[in-house]
């Protein structure tokens, strides 16, 4: 059979895929041809810099035909051999049985019956179904699409998601200049032209670019900071760690104490202040409360300590000359704060108390004056290329629940779900195990700045609601990516879980955990359509890549082994209980393509068919008149709202020149929570460091576990979706580190550190505290600043030495086994595992 | 006459690893006749990275150098095979037949570079192709190049004077990974990492970062000389290795400081303390 192309999309690329003979044989970035279009200038410093006519891939990306005939695919339908729905369940072998192979038809059997027994037995509040993000990619087979608008027709009690990647933004910059809806994040339109053309130096603060931009726009922006680099633009580096960004480019490394990032954000602006070099007009036109905080922070405040660099040195450990000589650098620039969005996500705003230094580094953009020309808020160095947002495009969460209601004749979301009982995803553990939670907002608070303030519950008073009984998971694993996962073992083990579903692609950490299995397909496997890198709704054109590309995701191989597509899988279960039409309104994988290529603005420039057999469609460049909106200018300048930032209510009323803050002011004091929560002093309402609930301060157990882990995302795995799936990726040394036949997790550490242990580079080591014992290989460098210990999470698989026993020594590298339960503060729900502490000893069998 | 090359900028490369998953995923498991047998499903290296962490904290940084078949103009591999089994072609890649090279461990032992593998299962010695069975479709690029993120690879005809890699190699900043070997590389570098001093200088009496400073570094009757920057610290880079420097810093109005400091690895001094 002659060789065929395929255009098809990874979480980090779009892909163009070589089939021979029915098999995957190559996973390639794409040549954009002349025809394609989409082309750009940018003019800056006497130089011009064009669009690369090339796609980039991540590094997993390009090894993704390993993943697609991984050894570790499901094949079959499997049933927990120990598991008899007709008589004993064994719930306490859940993690450690085996299984039987199965029909279909008999997994079909098996599941109906079991959810038609738990329905009837305790109502449909007793049924949940989750979704771990990214597993693959598409807008219709993403994880807001065919499980949710199945769950939404049937009746489910839903996970409300933590804003896991966004924590501190989300609970505490939201509060000094809005962006709910952005989770507390500007956006980052024209941002690119705006820095090479009028920035001096870039502040990378808790952002590795390099790193985190595999999620989503492969390494688009890659050459973006080479580009800077070229017209030195220099940048300061913020992190505990040497970040690989840092690593390649620093011209200066600050590395704080974990959790110290605050306390340094406060000396700055001391020295700001004290040498009078910030933006009085800015601040005194466009803040509020500046003074009462100044006061704070220049020692005429209620506490009489002045927040100058020698007070935070030794908080930081970074001594007070250099703090000051990084402050003046900020200073004497022009300078974008790169901190934050898609790159920073994960990073310092997952630490305990990370809003107050999500909302300190509003501060500092406010005493730069943030939107003036080449001054401004550029989360990462993500986004911002000259492209145009005013093509029409969908983007997973545009429609909440049910990506499907986009063009569906009825949005199953959120109407359609009857039963209103909701359960936090970060306490479904404690939620089964204890049989009560109680927590604030409702996940995702992106619909008004309160919403995250309520109240919430569960089981739900009053007949509606109902302990759950049955989960049907779909897709990912929460064991390794969500905090203290140690205790989702013992979840899956609770007999109150009478019935457990598993459909994935691959065996997760969490799929022996399942009484049936259902495999499910790859997206290489069906056809789909998206947008490279485009999450719409909340994060409404952060498209993090040199070009707007619409993509027909198209089949390249049949399904392998049994597996069948999630669509399918839904729409055979729906047809077996008797709503398929409603949930398919009739419309096959394919209706659902096109009725999508219909609601963009792609029929204005091609047809269907043609859309279909070339595989993408690159959205033209910008007209040569365009005028850019820089993403705050208008906001400096006390203009309306100018950006294509097409959710923000603000826009076109009368408060268009406003933020979404109580005073439409950056606020330096959060009135909101000055309003609902006066005497936190965990998240007050004047933001300040607060020392790590366990971090270097934390007295007594410090003593115990004197090194503080950190905890970044990966960069050789999205989520646990390549980790143990890949093995070229384990011949990475940053990614794994084979020791005696087994690919081990490195856990980086200072050589100091190493040394008082007697650990030497390449050791097997265990990571240990109260909650769990993880072991990894140690990676000595001098990367890592003295007391920390590096290592990614929410990559590595969990592969516990006594399967089933959830305080088994862990090998896999679940380095989210050790870190803690606790929220970000009381009243912020956010997971807090950037930072924790452990002690790290030779491992000895 | 096209003769193909490449230049690594070392500055350049992000250490993505993407060329070493592009490799694998190019050759495992597919067979190009003529060309290359199939690499095997894990472990191949015909291009790989070294990573070089260079420094001591707070002073860190990493270069990966890209390590494959420099298709040496006058490669020992093929001197060392018999039968013909490693050939030059005419644009200059070297190719090991995957035929006639069967059972030629001898190729393997034969590389400087340590750049052929032997494949054990196939009894092949193995290496880089430079992708020729995609160049001779008409491809512009091998596929580590096609998959470089940041312009670290740069890939063409060296003898086109127009052509970016024919530039790079006139503009004298390249060089071979070892000049010594005498191999007429077609594959040389710039910025491979050679080592560096750097200090971070501090006026002791105000306790502050000590900017625009001289320092001046000398060795064998040769001397360095840079300023302090903005956060008191100065870096020379580009240092030849097992040196002993002498160290000497200067700022107007303090007395000036010595120290030494030899190159063995890359050395950050940390604070030098100048006195009024």
């Amino acid at each position: 059979m002659a060789e065929q192309e395929f255009i098809n999309c990874g979480i980090g690329a779009m892909l163009k895929v070589t089939v021979e003979d029915g098999v995957i044989t190559r996973m390639r970035p794409l040549r954009l041809t002349e025809e394609d279009g989409g082309r750009w200038t940018i003019e800056a410093k006497g130089k011009k810099f064009s669009d690369p006519r090339k796609t980039t891939i991540n590094p997993f990306n390009i090894a993704e035909r390993m993943r697609v005939y991984s050894e570790n695919r499901i094949k079959y339908p499997m049933k927990r051999k120990n598991f008899d729905p007709d008589g004993e369940r064994h719930p306490e072998l859940r993690g450690k049985d085996e299984y039987v192979r199965i029909s279909w038809d008999e997994a079909y059997d098996i599941w109906v019956k079991e959810i038609t027994r738990i329905r009837e037995t305790y109502g449909p509040a007793a049924v949940t179904s989750f979704v771990s993000s990214h597993h693959n990619y598409g807008l219709l087979y993403y994880k807001m699409g065919p499980m949710p608008r199945f769950f939404n027709i049937l009746g489910y009690t839903q996970l409300l998601d933590n804003p896991d990647s966004w924590e501190g933004w989300h609970w505490g910059s939201m509060h000094t200049w809005g962006w709910y809806w952005r989770f507390g994040q500007s956006d980052a339109f024209d941002m690119l032209a705006e820095a090479m053309k009028h920035t001096e130096q870039v502040i990378y603060w808790s952002v590795d670019p390099n790193t985190s931009a595999g999620g989503y726009g492969g390494q688009e922006t890659v050459i973006w900071r080479e580009w800077l680099r070229e017209l030195g633009i220099g940048g300061i580096f913020i992190d505990p760690y040497c970040n690989s960004t840092s690593a390649h480019m620093a011209d200066k490394w600050l590395a704080p104490r974990p959790g110290t990032d605050a306390a340094l954000a406060q000396a700055i602006a001391y020295q700001w202040i004290a040498d009078d070099t910030y933006d009085h007009w800015f601040i005194e036109n466009r803040t509020v409360h500046f003074d009462e905080w100044k006061a704070y922070i220049m020692g005429e405040g209620e506490d009489g300590i002045a927040k100058s660099p020698e007070w935070a040195a030794p908080i930081c450990d970074i001594p007070a000359h250099t703090i000051k000589a990084v402050a003046k650098q900020w200073a004497s620039k022009k300078s974008m704060l790169a901190t934050g969005t898609q790159y920073g996500t994960a990073g310092a705003c997952r630490n305990s108390f990370a809003t107050e230094w999500c909302s300190l580094m509003i501060h500092l953009a406010a005493m730069m004056g943030i939107g003036k020309d080449g001054v401004n808020l550029w989360g990462g160095t993500a986004h911002g290329a000259p492209l145009d947002m005013s093509f029409k495009s969908a983007g997973y969460s545009d429609m909440g629940w049910d990506v499907f209601g986009l063009v569906a004749k009825q949005a199953t979301f959120p109407e359609r779900n009857t039963v209103s009982q909701r359960v936090y995803r970060i306490m479904l553990p404690e939620a089964i195990l204890d049989g009560h939670i109680e927590w604030l907002g409702e996940g995702f608070c992106v619909q008004y700045p309160e919403q995250q303030f309520k109240p919430m519950q569960y089981p739900e008073p009053g007949p509606n609601g109902a302990e759950i009984r049955m989960i049907h998971r779909h897709g990912g694993s929460f064991i390794s990516t969500m905090t203290d996962t140690s205790k989702w073992v013992r979840m899956y083990q609770s007999p109150k879980l009478e019935f457990v579903v598993m459909q994935d692609c691959h065996w997760q950490s969490e799929t022996k955990f399942g009484d049936l299995i259902f495999p499910a397909s790859t997206n290489f496997e069906h056809a789909d359509i998206s947008e490279w890198a485009q999450p719409g709704g909340y994060g409404n054109g952060n498209v993090n890549c040199n070009h707007r590309i619409l993509m027909y995701q198209q089949k390249c191989i049949e399904p392998l082994w049994e597996s069948k597509p999630d669509y399918q899988i839904y729409c055979e279960l729906a047809d077996r209980l008797g709503f398929l039409e409603e949930y398919s309104e009739g419309n096959s994988e394919e209706d659902w393509i096109k009725k999508v290529f219909d609601y963009t603005d792609l029929p204005k420039y091609t047809t269907y068919e043609a859309f279909k057999e070339k595989g993408y469609f690159v959205v033209p460049s910008l007209p040569e008149d365009y005028k850019p909106t820089v993403s705050n200018k208008w906001y400096y300048e006390g203009r309306p709202v100018d950006t294509p930032d097409r959710f923000n209510p603000l826009m076109g009323t009368d408060k268009s020149t406003q933020l979404a803050t109580p005073s439409g002011k950056i606020e330096f004091i959060r009135t909101r929570l000055q309003e609902r929560f006066p005497d936190d002093e965990e998240r007050p309402p004047m933001p300040r460091y607060i020392p790590l609930f366990e971090g270097h301060e934390t007295k007594g157990l410090v003593d115990k576990y004197p090194l503080i882990m950190m905890t970044p995302h990966a960069k050789y795995s999205y989520h646990t979706h390549q980790d143990n799936k890949i093995k070229w990726l384990d011949d990475i040394r940053q990614h794994r580190i084979i020791k005696d036949g087994y690919a081990y997790w490195p856990f980086r550490m200072n050589p100091a550190d190493a040394e008082a242990r007697g650990i030497k580079d390449g050791d097997i080591v265990m990571a240990y505290n109260d909650r769990a014992k993880v072991l990894g290989v140690a990676l000595v460098t001098e990367r890592c600043r003295p007391g920390l210990v590096h290592s990614y999470q929410a990559g590595a698989k969990y592969d516990p030495l006594e399967p089933g026993n959830a305080d088994s020594v862990d090998r896999g590298g679940c380095v989210n086994l050790l870190s803690p339960s606790r929220m970000t503060s009381k009243n912020a729900y956010g997971e807090a595992n950037m930072s924790f502490l452990v002690e790290v000893c030779k491992w000895e069998a | 006459m096209t003769r193909y090359g490449m230049v690594i900028n070392v500055d350049r490369c992000v250490g993505c690893y993407n060329c070493f998953l592009t490799c694998r995923d190019e050759h495992a498991g597919n067979d190009y006749p003529g060309y290359a047998a199939p690499q095997p499903m894990s472990g191949g290296n015909w291009t790989k990275l070294l990573e070089l962490e260079r420094g001591q904290y707070p002073h860190v940084k990493v270069n990966y150098v890209k390590v494959m078949c420099k298709h040496c103009d006058s490669p020992n591999c093929a001197k060392a095979a018999s039968n013909g089994a490693v050939h030059k072609r005419a644009d200059g890649i070297v190719i090991i037949d995957p035929v006639k090279a069967k059972g030629q461990k001898q190729i393997v032992d034969a590389c400087p570079y340590r750049c052929i593998e032997w494949n054990e299962e196939a009894q092949l010695p193995q290496k880089c192709t430079m992708c020729a069975h995609l160049l001779d479709k008409g491809e512009p690029e091998p596929r580590c190049v096609e998959s470089c993120p940041s312009g670290a690879l740069v890939f063409g005809d060296l003898d086109d004077p127009d052509s970016a890699v024919s530039k790079l190699v006139a503009s004298g900043k390249t060089e071979a990974m070892h000049p010594e070997y005498k191999l007429k590389d077609k594959v040389t570098y710039i910025k491979l990492p050679k080592k560096f001093v750097a200090g971070t200088v501090i006026l002791g009496d105000v306790d502050e970062v000590a900017v625009g400073a001289d320092v001046k570094l000398t060795a064998d009757g040769k001397t360095w000389t840079v300023k302090t920057n903005g956060f008191g610290d100065f870096e020379v880079e580009g240092l030849p290795a097992n040196t002993i420097f002498t160290v000497d810093v200067a700022a107007a109005g303090y007395k000036a400081a010595s120290c030494e400091a030899k190159t063995s690895k890359d050395v950050y001094l940390g604070e030098i303390v100048l006195a009024k």
